[in-house]
């Protein structure tokens, strides 16, 4: 026993220090930026030694958590207006707010070649569901009603739509081909700078306000080393790399 | 005080428990008697099977549902081969999906109540040259009016209740899948407190009403 304790005792040493200098950070993440932030949370950790705990989620959904004192300590959310929200009511640090990714809306299919590259599958009307995420809750949900009325198409379309509870269920609607097709963000279906399956078409950016994603240090995260970390680290060339493979702009 | 959209979840799932706790009763009667009378060896399996949905999370009934009517699943194949499309994201999918939710609600009461008629009645009957149909109907029917009771009011309240399985095959479609549970949670979600608000309590009271009309109507259900 006693001797056990003795050899062990170097690890614990180890433990004991490195816990000492890492910190660990909860993050509320917008559901679009699952992937990505997955990857650079890994690289992340590897980097600095804190560790990222992971939500995902609507942006709008983690807004009524943080204001009901959810322990997020940073939020990646999908748009610019939550966390400029967030700071004007004080639920966040200010000063530090910056765009992380400029996100991508897109029509896609599971099924190749049943989205065309112009859109007009959207006026041919010819489905039966089109899958968005819920506009009150979800950034390209409302990127997704913008377009359609723009399209002018919105009165036709409104009546086959599925909404899902972010845009994480919203592809997983259309993925398993319970929808023909939906608005997902790009990163949900670029896997190496290239569409992975399917047929989609880029939504142009003219169709609707810009998705700004912002990321920002929120008032239970003020002091956290691995907060500021972490702020640091997604603006760095690793995390713009990452990004950027996901079709985001920067 | 209720917007349009609030009434218009709740005459949905009104209809939803209506027509879920109708079938549940015709479907449910043949097995509950099949369940209260065999000595099979297969009454164990088939009433663990029943009784699956009380303890399996709505997410696996979800997720399976989901899967198997979707259009490369079984289910989904069939319908689609007849001409009825998919289930997901309709009326008649959160039908098909409330009949497997509230199935013990409405078989456990029933199989009770004949466990608790036994033979003796149905032997009289048979000496009075009753058929079998006819001594079902006339005499373990009105013996068993208790536990139809216990079985319709519990199969209607707990497919109102229902919440998981509907967020995830339901789509949040207006006058279709919309149902209150998961008006309630958009309120929540976009802190729409005051109209939660009322669709909450309006659930808290409903539920309590139903509930003390079964105790105070059918109080030979809490004897033992």
């Amino acid at each position: 026993m006693h001797r056990l304790t003795k050899k062990m005792s170097p690890l614990f040493l180890l433990i004991a220090t490195h816990a000492a200098l890492a910190e660990e950070v909860q993050v509320a993440v917008a559901a679009n930026f699952t992937a990505p932030m997955q990857k650079i949370a890994a690289e992340f950790e590897k980097d600095t030694g804190h560790k990222a705990q992971l939500s995902f989620g609507a942006t709008g959904k983690f807004y009524a958590q943080i204001r009901n004192g959810a322990p997020f300590q940073v939020m990646l959310a999908a748009d610019d207006e939550t966390p400029a929200k967030l700071e004007k009511e004080g639920l966040a640090v200010p000063g530090g707010r910056f765009t992380y990714a400029i996100g991508k809306l897109v029509l896609w299919s599971a099924k190749p070649g049943y989205v065309d590259d112009k859109g007009e599958v959207l006026k041919k009307s010819e489905f039966n569901k089109l899958a968005l995420a819920n506009p009150k809750l979800a950034p390209y949900g409302l990127a997704a009603v913008e377009s359609l009325t723009k399209l002018g198409v919105l009165g036709a379309v409104e009546g086959k739509f599925v909404q899902g509870e972010n845009i994480a269920q919203t592809f997983q609607f259309v993925s398993t081909g319970n929808a023909e097709l939906g608005f997902v963000a790009l990163s949900q279906v670029m896997k190496d700078g290239r569409i992975a399956s399917g047929s989609a078409w880029i939504v142009p950016g003219s169709l609707h306000t810009p998705i700004r994603q912002d990321a920002v240090v929120l008032a239970n995260g003020k002091g956290n080393a691995a907060a500021e970390a972490l702020m640091k680290y997604l603006k760095g060339d690793k995390a713009k790399a990452i990004i950027k493979g996901y079709g985001y702009d920067l | 005080m209720f917007e349009s959209t609030d009434l218009a979840a709740i005459w949905l799932t009104l209809r939803l428990a209506a027509v879920t706790t109708a079938l549940l009763l015709v479907l449910g009667t043949p097995v509950a008697w099949w369940l209260a009378r065999t000595r099979s060896g297969w009454k164990g399996p088939v009433g663990a099977l029943v009784a699956l949905p009380i303890v399996l999370p709505p997410t696996v009934i979800g997720f399976y549902l989901l899967v198997t009517m979707g259009p490369n699943g079984p289910v989904g194949q069939f319908t689609q081969a007849l001409g009825l499309g998919l289930l997901p994201f309709t009326f008649a999918g959160l039908v098909v999906a409330s009949v497997f939710y509230s199935l013990p609600f409405v078989v456990q009461p029933l199989q009770n109540a004949f466990e608790a008629i036994g033979e003796r009645p149905l032997e009289v009957a048979a000496t009075l040259r009753a058929s079998p149909m006819d001594a079902f109907f006339s005499v373990v029917l009105p013996l068993a009016r208790p536990g139809y009771l216990t079985a319709t009011v519990l199969g209607f309240a707990h497919t109102v209740g229902e919440f998981g399985v509907v967020l995830m095959i339901g789509g949040n479609i207006p006058d279709q899948t919309r149902v209150v549970s998961v008006q309630i949670y958009d309120h929540v979600e976009a802190l729409e407190y005051a109209q939660a608000h009322w669709l909450a309590a309006g659930m808290v009271a409903f539920s309590f009403l139903v509930l003390l009309a079964l105790y105070t109507l059918n109080p030979t259900g809490r004897r033992k």
